[in-house]
């Protein structure tokens, strides 16, 4: 895997698109190509026996959708919903099927566009999130940008096991 | 040729059903009531898939199939003592065809290793031969020499190519039979007759015009020749002058040709077939001979009478034809071949219709006119038969994958030196394909775990005064809308104490636990159970009892046990027939939709809290004691703040579903009964695969999703509540 992105890496030229979004007052980013749209936050239906990060689910075009509080699958305080409250529809691909899921964020900015030689490591700790979970960093207007690995952070194997814990 | 690509689809799809065939007929070989008739089964199948081969030119399969269907020819006529191991030997000839079959000729002769393993399955079949000449025999054969009735000396066959004009619509190219033709020697000559092409106006380009006269320089038997050209269409006209024969039959095949005569003499000619004197000759003869009123002998007639044929070998590949034509035909009659893809893209679609016919008939509610009413009860009723027409359509019977198994129970039982005797019930039952798929490794796994684990060896058998012979069942039925597949053997039993002993140990349970038989055999499923030393290399591909459960749940299936100790074991598995679209009834409760699949409603009724049996959860439903679930208890869901209005309408009752599954009846409690729906399943994913109760979503209508319960998992989930309740109190009341 980590070879696989490092060949990514080589064989892109060396500007990505990111899409950024705020949860409490910290901005990320998730590479373009794996959303797919930006919904308003509503019709999400509860999942019974959920932990709290399984928001629910929604129809999206006859579709069920599972949607994820990613501030607190990262280990960060849930989102209290408001007005701009949205879901933004990634795509991810596991074992050459494609999944998708809706994350809850609290406002999407914008599509910035980022040089590879701008894109910082992750400091190996401090960040309180999973380095795995973590492409890199990257600053654009003064603020960091922590640039979310899609593929890790919202593996369904995952995010299934976290729920298993949380049973136990 | 585009139609081409079609061709190689039959001949994969021809292909596999041969190999089955002869798999099939190649285990039942021993327990077979006509072992002759078997034997000329797997001869037929290993022949016609050398022939058809051989017309797509795919050699590497040919040269292989050859040698395979000789020793089956000498075995038909009792030169071989077929053994247990001649058939292990022909079971391994056998897939080795089955992979030649899926490799492509240029893959095959990069393949070393490939091509070693054919070599090797030839000498050992020939270490099966004890008899000098017949091995000899079966080499000369390989080497494509005619057998001596039929020598020819050297010469040119003379060959006429009148296809049936339909021929490139079936996706036959008569280019494929001359290059076959080349393989069994050089094509001297290839002349063309196009005199039928019509006009461009009536042309048609699927149509074939051409008839093709040539010559072959090949020492080849009539019967090889005729073999290339045994799976023409019944009205094509092939015909066959061996070289060096009389003038006459070069004539009887111009004279039953609807060329014109002179033109097809001269077409004679130039492909070198006769000289131009000869023909003079022949035509003057010819004529003679009408004038005379002779009669002009067919070709077949002048054949066998000149060469002397034996009638009863050309009767004999004639009845063989005939035979696999009658096979072939009555399937093509009857079936017809479809893309699963096709299936499951239409029954998506039907899946789609469903629900929007769903949200038209709450809009025609809502509008409340008498005739569009009408029009849409009409609609849903339409709908609901194309949606059990399509189901149906992806039904199989699951009796194929039974037979499957056959092979997996001999090569096992084989490895370990055990004796086991697999008997097959219910292979009539029918289910979902896409549920079939998915079932064949589970089974395998448990299959493979019952000769394993199960069975004992013949010696231990008999010290139990158990026939030596291990007996596995496996049986289908069908009850209640599910299928029930089981899993049964006669072997020693699960050894409760040493499960339990293994638990403890393994830390899965607690030594002061008590837990009732069922429950000790479902530790076996246990994730933590299966370790490295019960995975042997057989009973496992690194999968253990967990994994199997698993896939079972993971098809909305369920899965138990029943074991006696020196009696068996039966592994049961419950599962839906199809995972599609299901007949469901809608519920709330607490604001939350639910489904419940209709085929294990019972009944429904108003919970009426005096008949529950005081503080249990059951009530007595005309003298039989049901447990009953509460749905916002057991989904644990919020209790809304009530409005005024519900506040007045608290004595609203619940109402009560009783389902049933397998032997168990429960009662379901619910908030709301709003009725039948069909029910398009979409799965929840990974995500969800621990919730345990719920078998997928839906959508309704108007859009709002509902969760399909899972009955047989929601009394797992109340039963297992249950027990650790008791557990718990019991250890409180312990301290």
């Amino acid at each position: 895997m980590q070879s696989h992105e490092q060949e990514k890496n080589q064989v892109e030229p060396d500007k990505r698109q990111f899409l950024t979004f705020c949860l409490g007052s910290e901005f990320f980013g998730l590479e373009l190509h794996q959303t797919r749209e930006i919904l308003e936050y509503k019709g999400v239906t509860p999942v019974p026996l959920m932990p709290a990060f399984i928001c629910g689910v929604i129809n999206l075009r006859g579709e069920v959708v599972p949607i994820i509080d990613l501030a607190l699958r990262l280990g960060r305080p849930a989102i209290t919903l408001h007005r701009r409250s949205c879901i933004v529809v990634v795509e991810i691909e596991v074992d050459g099927n494609q999944v998708v899921l809706g994350l809850l964020a609290d406002s999407v900015s914008e599509v910035i566009e980022i040089n590879n030689n701008e894109v910082e490591e992750a400091p190996a700790f401090g960040a309180k999130i999973k380095a795995e979970f973590i492409l890199g960093i990257a600053k654009k207007n003064d603020e960091f940008i922590i640039l979310l690995n899609a593929d890790k952070a919202l593996s369904p194997r995952e995010l299934a096991y976290l729920i298993e814990a949380e049973f136990e | 040729m585009s139609d081409f690509s079609g061709a190689m689809d039959t001949f994969y799809a021809e292909a596999n059903d041969l190999l089955a065939v002869m798999e099939e007929e190649l285990i039942g070989y021993d327990n077979s009531v006509d072992q002759k008739e078997s034997l000329n089964s797997v001869f037929r199948a290993a022949h016609t898939i050398k022939g058809s081969s051989g017309i797509f030119g795919l050699n590497h399969i040919v040269d292989f199939t050859h040698v395979v269907e000789n020793l089956l020819d000498i075995a038909r006529d009792g030169k071989v003592n077929v053994e247990h191991k001649l058939i292990s030997l022909l079971l391994k000839c056998r897939d080795h065809i089955e992979i030649l079959v899926h490799t492509e000729e240029a893959d095959f002769k990069n393949n070393d290793e490939l091509i070693k393993q054919g070599k090797s399955l030839h000498q050992s079949l020939l270490t099966f031969i004890d008899d000098e000449t017949v091995t000899n025999d079966v080499l000369a054969k390989q080497s494509e020499s005619p057998n001596n009735k039929q020598q020819v000396k050297s010469g040119l066959w003379h060959i006429s190519i009148r296809l049936n004009q339909d021929c490139l619509r079936n996706g036959m190219d008569p280019v494929s039979f001359i290059r076959f033709l080349s393989t069994l020697g050089h094509i001297h000559k290839i002349e063309t007759i196009s005199e039928n092409l019509p006009d461009f106006d009536n042309y048609d380009p699927e149509s074939l015009y051409l008839v093709y006269q040539l010559t072959l320089d090949a020492e080849v038997s009539q019967e090889t020749i005729e073999d290339a050209f045994m799976f023409v269409e019944e009205s094509s006209d092939i015909r066959i002058v061996p070289p060096n024969s009389d003038v006459s039959e070069y004539l009887s095949l111009i004279k039953n040709s609807p060329e014109d005569e002179s033109m097809l003499g001269q077409l004679l000619v130039s492909c070198g077939a006769i000289t131009e004197s000869e023909l003079f000759e022949a035509l003057s003869v010819q004529s003679d001979a009408i004038e005379n009123g002779d009669i002009d002998l067919k070709l077949g007639e002048i054949l066998t009478e000149k060469n002397n044929i034996s009638s009863n070998l050309v009767d004999g590949v004639l009845n063989q034809q005939k035979e696999i034509r009658k096979k072939s035909n009555i399937k093509e009659s009857n079936f017809i071949r479809v893309d699963s893809e096709r299936l499951d893209l239409l029954i998506n679609l039907i899946g789609e219709l469903v629900i929007n016919s769903q949200r038209i008939d709450l809009i025609s509610e809502r509008l409340k006119d008498a005739s569009l009413n009408e029009a849409v009860e009409s609609l849903e009723n339409f709908t609901e038969e194309i949606r059990d027409a399509a189901l149906d359509l992806r039904m199989v019977p699951i009796g194929a994958t039974f037979q499957r198994f056959k092979r997996v129970v001999r090569d096992t039982a084989e490895a370990l030196d055990k004796d086991i005797n697999l008997i097959i019930e219910g292979a009539e039952a029918e289910l979902d394909r896409l549920m079939v798929e998915k079932l064949v490794d589970p089974l395998t796994h448990i299959v493979r775990n019952a000769i394993d684990h199960g069975i004992e060896s013949s010696e231990v058998r008999l010290e139990k005064n158990k026939p030596a012979k291990g007996i596995l069942k496996l049986s289908a039925y069908h009850e209640a809308g599910h299928i029930v597949i089981e899993v049964s053997d006669d072997g020693k039993g699960l050894d409760s104490d040493k499960l339990i002993k293994k638990a403890i140990a393994k830390g899965i349970i607690n030594e002061k636990d008590s837990i009732s038989t069922q429950e000790v055999n479902q530790l076996i499923f246990h994730p933590g159970f299966s370790t490295a030393e019960n995975v042997t290399d057989l009973s496992g591909r690194g999968v253990g009892m967990d994994v199997v459960k698993r896939n079972v749940e993971g098809l909305q299936g369920s899965i138990e046990i029943e074991s006696k100790p020196n009696k068996g074991t039966t592994f049961r598995i419950r599962l839906p027939l199809t995972l599609a679209i299901i007949d469901g009834f809608y519920v709330e409760s607490e604001n939350t939709n639910f489904i419940i699949p209709q085929a294990t409603i019972v009944e429904c009724m108003d919970f009426e809290q005096h008949k529950s049996i005081d503080n249990r959860h059951c009530i007595n439903l005309r003298g039989d004691m049901i447990p009953f679930i509460r749905l916002k208890e057991i989904f644990k869901l919020k209790n809304r703040v009530k409005t005024e209005d519900e506040v007045l309408l608290s004595n609203h009752r619940e109402k009560l579903v009783i389902v049933q599954f397998g032997d168990n009846m429960a009662g379901i409690l619910v908030d709301e009964l709003n009725g039948e729906i069909q029910t398009v399943v979409k799965p929840m994913g990974q995500i969800f695969q621990l919730l345990k109760g719920i078998g997928g979503s839906t959508l309704l209508g108007n859009g709002d999703i509902a969760f399909i319960l899972d009955v047989p998992q929601l009394i797992e989930v109340a039963t297992d509540r249950e027990n650790k309740q008791h557990r718990e109190r019991e250890k409180s009341s312990e301290r």
